[in-house]
């Protein structure tokens, strides 16, 4: 009886086991792997297509550029020659200007930054943090075009007269400080940019801040709590030298992102092509805003390939930095992969 | 026991340690009022101005010459038709990447290379962008285009969505897709049907922020769609745009132009604003 049982299940059995090997290829399967080959190569296209983004950017510069490349060579970011009717071009001036406000941003943005993510990540109510930390996002997603119609319309003003004119007051005739504050307190210039700047990057240092000192395994924040630490010790000796790549990463972050600003810098920086005085209070001009106000009016030739030259020099200079601001985030990630 | 002295300076040391924390403190908390401070002014600058110059004629007429009557009617058409339409051409190609970087090869080198490069895009200057569209697309077509405002505004949108797509898939739990595959369902069907859709709430929030990013993007327009005084709807003609015409209008020295320009400020800002918040409830509801 069982044997006749065993004898009968054994085919089916079989059969099963069969099947497993070969399945008989159902409707789907068939159409299968030619959708997924369609799929898959539409994918692979999207991701190439980023990559040659990148590629397509620095070749076309590079070709559009190429009279000014050729006629100047390196020469052309050590000169500050610009003038469009005698066709002699150099962007020491412009690269100057974009150097100096990203500078006077940082100088700003990177304590405040530093406040705002030690406020946020150690003091904040827990009730607050969530509100508080949308707050300084929201001044990320402002448009750059408002920041420039405010700076140049309110925040400029409002500069020149209870920043500017007392600060003249005060420093003026005092050696080398002196010269920085020369110049009309007009509210237009580097200061006012850099200031603008300054706002504008940090809700980015501050986010990359925050995000890096929430990783800080609490372990050792409660270790040093524990030991009686008082909560500026803790960030300030625990907490900051565990994170620091990641708050250089950061502050590259927002170096690359002040460097690129186009708009808000246009607005408040003055587009005057000047490096007579180290004056703040000055109208310069910076790399995007001589792309902003002279490109589309800039004839075709040799003006419009040093504007062109320009853009090559300012897509390299982000790129590098942003380049090592992403090495030193990824590589905080690395070390802690290691040690946990 | 502790000698007098000692517990002297002792109480002296913690003292003085205290009061540095106190002061550090003190500069945190105003860290955090300078930066809600800017906002603050900001936006009501922004609505007190921009009020002030909003009527029903800023959205019904046409953008006018120096010291006339007019509105923004032709600069907000020409911002709704391209961001609209680089919306369109951007978020496949962003979406289909992110798929790749996170359900092909998430580990191959080409994944790699591509996130780095999505990553730098990401940041990069957008004037750059409108340099790179004006030499390949407005150089050899010797016009200004709104065609080309378009395909320099889908630039931007795309490393935008590739990054909000990849990290919103990763966050798909695996088992989902074992269980699709299981059944038999091809890869293509996994991804469309099960993992695209288990992350949808995530992938829209991030198209909505790339709109929103869009939105007030001025300088890849500048020498791309340039602008235009008139009402048009053909891509080849230069077309106007609301951040290009602020910017026009808000630099010159005439009265009814600046006021012009505070009324589309608080447009954009209004609309940025409204995404942006549209996109941390789709966040909050999906957690």
């Amino acid at each position: 009886m069982s044997s006749t049982l065993a004898h009968g299940e054994t085919p089916a059995a079989l059969h099963q086991a069969r099947s497993l090997a070969q399945p008989p290829a159902p409707k789907q399967a068939r159409s299968g792997p030619l959708a997924d080959r369609l799929f898959g190569v539409f994918a692979k296209g999207a991701a190439l297509f980023t990559l040659g983004l990148l590629l397509a950017i620095l070749t076309s510069l590079t070709i559009s550029a190429w009279p000014a490349i050729a006629k100047y060579g390196l020469g052309f970011l050590t000169s500050s020659a610009w003038d469009p009717v005698q066709e002699e071009f150099g962007g020491l001036v412009m690269i100057y200007g974009t150097l100096a406000t990203s500078v006077i941003a940082l100088l700003i943005a990177v304590p405040v930054s530093f406040g705002i993510a030690l406020f946020l990540t150690e003091l904040s109510p827990a009730w607050l943090k969530r509100p508080l930390g949308t707050a300084i996002e929201l001044l990320a997603a402002i448009p750059s075009i408002v920041y420039g119609m405010w700076g140049l319309l309110v925040f400029g003003p409002v500069l020149a007269e209870y920043v500017q004119t007392p600060l003249q007051a005060a420093f003026t005739g005092v050696p080398y400080l002196g010269a920085f504050v020369s110049g009309p307190p007009v509210g237009i210039g580097i200061l006012s940019a850099g200031i603008i700047l300054a706002i504008m990057i940090i809700p980015f240092i501050s986010a990359v801040m925050r995000d890096v000192f929430e990783v800080t395994p609490p372990m050792l924040k409660e270790s040093a709590y524990g030991l009686g630490a008082t909560t500026w010790e803790v960030v300030y000796k625990i907490v900051l030298p565990f994170t620091k790549t990641g708050v250089i990463g950061g502050i590259m972050l927002g170096l690359g992102r002040a460097i690129g600003e186009t708009m808000a810098v246009t607005f408040v920086i003055g587009n005057f092509n000047q490096l007579d005085s180290l004056s703040l209070f000055q109208a310069a001009n910076s790399i995007t805003s001589a792309l902003a106000n002279e490109f589309a009016e800039a004839g075709e030739g040799l003006h419009q390939a040093a504007l062109m030259y320009l853009g090559l020099v300012l897509f390299f200079i982000t790129f590098v930095i942003l380049s090592l601001s992403k090495l030193l985030l990824a590589q905080l990630r690395k070390g802690e992969g290691a040690k946990s | 026991m502790i000698s007098p002295e000692l517990q002297a300076m002792r109480a002296s040391m913690f003292a003085k340690r205290k009061r540095i924390n106190y002061v550090a403190t003190a500069l945190a908390l105003s860290a955090m009022a300078f930066g809600l401070f800017w906002l603050a002014w900001i936006l009501l600058e922004t609505i007190r101005q921009g009020f002030a110059g909003l009527t029903i004629a800023t959205l019904t007429q046409m953008t006018p010459g120096p010291n006339e009557e007019g509105g923004l009617a032709n600069a907000i058409y020409g911002s709704l038709l391209m961001v609209l339409l680089s919306t369109c051409v951007g978020t496949p190609i962003g979406v289909m990447a992110g798929i790749y970087l996170a359900e092909f090869e998430p580990k191959g080198w080409l994944a790699s290379v591509t996130r780095f490069v999505n990553d730098i895009l990401l940041s990069a200057p957008s004037i750059v962008i409108g340099l790179f569209v004006y030499s390949v697309i407005v150089h050899p077509l010797h016009s200004f285009s709104a065609l080309a405002g378009v395909v320099a505004l889908a630039l931007i949108v795309i490393p935008v969505v590739i990054r909000t797509t990849e990290n919103m898939l990763q966050l798909v739990p695996p088992g989902l897709r074992e269980a699709a595959y299981a059944l038999g369902a091809p890869k293509w069907k996994v991804i469309l049907s099960i993992t695209l859709k288990a992350a949808r709430t995530g992938v829209i929030t991030g198209i909505l922020l790339a709109v929103a990013r869009i939105s007030g993007e001025t300088a890849p327009l500048l020498f791309t769609a340039l602008s235009n005084q008139f009402w048009t709807s053909s891509l080849s003609q230069p077309m106007a745009s609301l951040p290009v015409t602020i910017f026009k209008f808000a630099m010159s020295p005439y009265e009814n132009w600046q006021k012009l320009a505070w009324a589309g400020v608080f447009l954009i800002t209004l609309a940025v604003l409204a995404l942006n918040v549209a996109a941390r409830v789709l966040t909050r509801v999906k957690n």
